[in-house]
């Protein structure tokens, strides 16, 4: 008989490191980025953009729905069996002569990668794109230790150079446009040329240059993962751009950093996934880079592979019977691109690495519910997301389920649960309903077009009449016919 | 067909003329409507808000009002959506099976307007009559909760005098969300300026929807604007004729005078 012993719920990701916590409520937060005129229109030309390019590759494939329910099945089949698949997995991996470290959160992460490059005597890494890493803070983590991360990605290069925070899963520099990223070339990025232009093509070749000679002179590379196939232990990186490809396969030292939740059970599974992924996140049909290495093959690529474990928060997420389906999520940000509040707030909004409707439950879940408890509010529960969403996880309900754990986190009543168990007594008895009714006549009296209502009503009446109420409810007029 | 009448709170005690539509429209259509007196409200706002422990009476109370009838019909999208998706939930999350077993069906025999007129009786024209310019927005609840899909447009198309114009980015929130739209009321009314940016475009006299919270929502803010730009609920569309029609008055606007 095997002996259990009952080790308690798991770990939430801790506090003081990474980012999984702004510093500020999402209204608060939102109220700066709705005020950014340059902001709101990078934001609604991209996500018009990427929402028109990926709906239209969408619509070609006849077997969308199926491909969906798929993903939706494997994930929830991997989610079911994640200790057994992840032990197959770090097996097939040390097979094949990697090494495979288990990281419970954020710092145990952090130490595990920066002993791994200074015990590969390097001052220096490159970076593929990874939401693992933003995740931890390994950046940040690195720099303490001496160490200069430099990261690859286009995108994320403009982030870092210009000391900002990615506002966007897949396009973190989405916040900018091409004027505001040549004027961080210019002020930021080393040896570049004076004359730059915003000309797309441009930017990108400066970046070429810059990040072309740092691929060739950094023995270790730092990754993510989009998926690790259990069954043969191969880990997998999609990109558009080719510099993850050059991370993964020129310097010595490849250490990948991979949530736990990144598992599939077989090498099959992968044809469901590289179908949804592309046209859910950027409107391809196929990605450019699809990068698939099994630890190590001698003479050929890194001669060293790492691969963290990363759970931080993720096994308490998968403890919640409710929550768990947001461990599905595939990274693709089409639940982003289709959010009318994410298109207005912007990501900065959200606080977490992982903004817009999948940050709204994820963020909450992965730190605790008290430390991101604004975050499942920040949504008016449209759907978009749900029917965007590659593996079907329904953000709408989740987001519910959250706000009921928001609200029943608080030991003592709030001011608005008072409100709340008055309304909820008074419309379970009918009577003290209608005279409710009859009271809502008297906001005649709350100044003209309801100016005078007290906050938090006064929200609405900011910007919005309300109407006038009518002399006669309906069960009046019904009463009287 | 006896058809029980789900008001809905806000219908019953802020927006009467759409519930009232309703009666007159399924009466004209040769139905028995009924209104169950012991009705309040389906308990939306507080789960949608966080507070499912205080919904589980008002998810019991409309199941226990509603489940003797077999056809039971709610002028919102919102509303329906919160029974057919919502109700059964809130009952299993309180440990209470049996309660989401009837909520369940009762669910199964209630049918958002466009949904019972079509589906269940079968009519698209039910011979109204409204000469007005009208644009439709299609609520959000409505299209991805209950997939009502053109339903409301069919029953649009069918009105005489009345001069339909497709309304851009048509399923796009208008930013409501209930309680959202205190909490987050910034980002709310972003998302309003929008919807009424193209409600606007379109040329309009009254902006149409099925939800008498969007309508709130979108007539709140073209009131304050003075866009003169009206809304109105699809059940008085359908429910006005020859004889009850004002024409050149669609409809006051929300604020008052």
């Amino acid at each position: 008989m095997t002996r259990r012993t009952f080790l308690g719920m798991p770990a939430t990701a801790p506090p003081g490191v990474g980012h999984l916590r702004g510093t500020e409520s999402f209204p608060a937060a939102a109220r700066r980025s709705l005020a950014d005129p340059q902001l709101r229109r990078n934001l609604r030309h991209a996500t018009t953009t990427i929402r028109a390019k990926s709906g239209a590759v969408i619509a070609e494939l006849p077997d969308w729905e199926q491909l969906r329910a798929a993903g939706a099945a494997i994930k929830a089949d991997t989610l079911a069996r994640l200790p057994e698949l992840l032990e197959q997995l770090e097996a097939r991996v040390t097979e094949a002569g990697g090494v495979v470290h288990w990281a419970a959160d954020a710092v145990e992460a952090n130490r595990i990668v920066t002993d791994l490059v200074r015990a590969a005597g390097a001052d220096r890494v490159i970076k593929v794109k990874s939401m693992a890493t933003q995740e931890i803070g390994l950046n940040e983590a690195l720099e303490a230790a001496g160490i200069t991360p430099v990261e690859t990605d286009l995108a994320e290069l403009i982030v870092q150079l210009g000391d900002d925070r990615p506002s966007h899963i897949l396009v973190p520099a989405i916040h900018r446009n091409r004027a505001e990223i040549r004027e961080i070339f210019l002020r930021e990025m080393p040896g570049v040329d004076p004359t730059l232009t915003d000309d797309p093509t441009a930017l990108a070749a400066a970046a070429r240059r810059f990040l072309r000679q740092t691929f060739l002179s950094t023995p270790v590379a730092v990754s993510g993962a989009n998926f690790a196939v259990a069954e043969t232990g191969a880990l997998a990186v999609v990109e558009s751009e080719g510099n993850g490809r050059m991370c993964l396969t020129l310097p010595q030292t490849l250490i990948t950093v991979m949530g736990v939740e990144k598992v599939v059970p077989t090498w099959r599974d992968l044809e469901v996934f590289l179908q949804l992924l592309p046209r859910a996140s950027t409107g391809e049909r196929m990605n450019p880079y699809t990068s698939m290495w099994t630890g190590v093959t001698p003479g050929d690529g890194p001669q060293a592979f790492h691969l963290v474990l990363l759970d931080n928060g993720r096994s308490a997420v998968l403890a919640d019977e409710v929550g768990r389906q947001a461990l599905r999520c595939i990274r693709c940000s089409a639940c982003l691109n289709v959010c009318p509040v994410y298109e207005r707030a912007g990501g900065h909004a959200y606080g977490s690495v992982y903004p817009g409707p999948i940050g709204a439950v994820l963020s909450p879940q992965l730190t605790g519910i008290e430390d991101n408890a604004s975050l499942p509010y920040a949504s008016t529960l449209c759907g978009a997301c749900y029917d965007a969403c590659p593996v079907k996880i329904n953000i709408p309900e989740l987001l519910v389920h959250l706000r009921a754990e928001a609200v029943e986190s608080h030991r003592r009543p709030t001011a608005e649960s008072i409100v709340m168990a008055a309304a909820a007594y008074a419309m379970d008895h009918p009577r003290l309903y209608a005279a409710g009714q009859r009271a809502a006549r008297l906001s005649r009296f709350a100044g003209r077009r309801g100016r005078g209502l007290p906050p938090p009503l006064n929200g609405w009446t900011g910007s919005r009449d309300l109407p006038d109420p009518p002399a006669q409810t309906f069960r009046d007029w019904w009463a009287q016919r | 067909m006896r058809i029980a009448l789900f008001v809905t709170c806000l219908a019953d005690t802020m927006f009467p003329q759409a519930a009232t539509a309703t009666v007159r429209l399924l009466e004209r259509l040769g139905h028995e409507v009924v209104f169950p007196p012991g009705q309040t409200c389906c308990g939306q706002m507080h789960v949608n808000t966080g507070y499912q422990r205080d919904a589980v009476p008002l998810v019991r109370r409309h199941v226990e009002v509603f489940d003797r009838y077999d056809v039971i019909v709610a002028p919102s999208g919102s509303c329906v959506g919160s029974v057919r998706h919502q109700h059964a939930m809130v009952a299993r999350r309180a440990g209470d099976e049996r309660l989401a077993g009837r909520a369940e069906s009762v669910a199964g025999r209630t049918y958002e307007l466009s949904e019972l007129l079509v589906d269940v009786l079968g009519v698209t024209d039910v011979g109204a009559y409204y000469p007005h310019r009208v644009t439709y927005h299609p609520t959000c609840h409505s299209s991805r909760m209950l997939r009502v899909g053109d339903r409301p447009r069919r029953l649009l198309r069918e009105v005489r005098g009345l001069d339909l114009v497709e309304l851009p980015a048509a399923d796009q929130c208008c930013g409501f969300g209930g309680t959202f739209a205190v909490k987050n009321a910034e980002t709310s009314t972003a998302m309003l300026a929008d919807k009424m940016r193209h409600v606007l475009a379109t040329g309009a006299d009254v902006c149409a929807a099925s939800d008498a919270s969007c309508l709130l929502h979108i007539g709140g803010g073209l009131s304050r604007l003075r866009a003169g730009v009206g809304t109105v609920h699809l059940a008085e569309i359908l429910a006005s004729t020859e004889r009850t029609a004002t024409p050149g008055a669609p409809r006051r606007s929300a604020a008052r005078p």
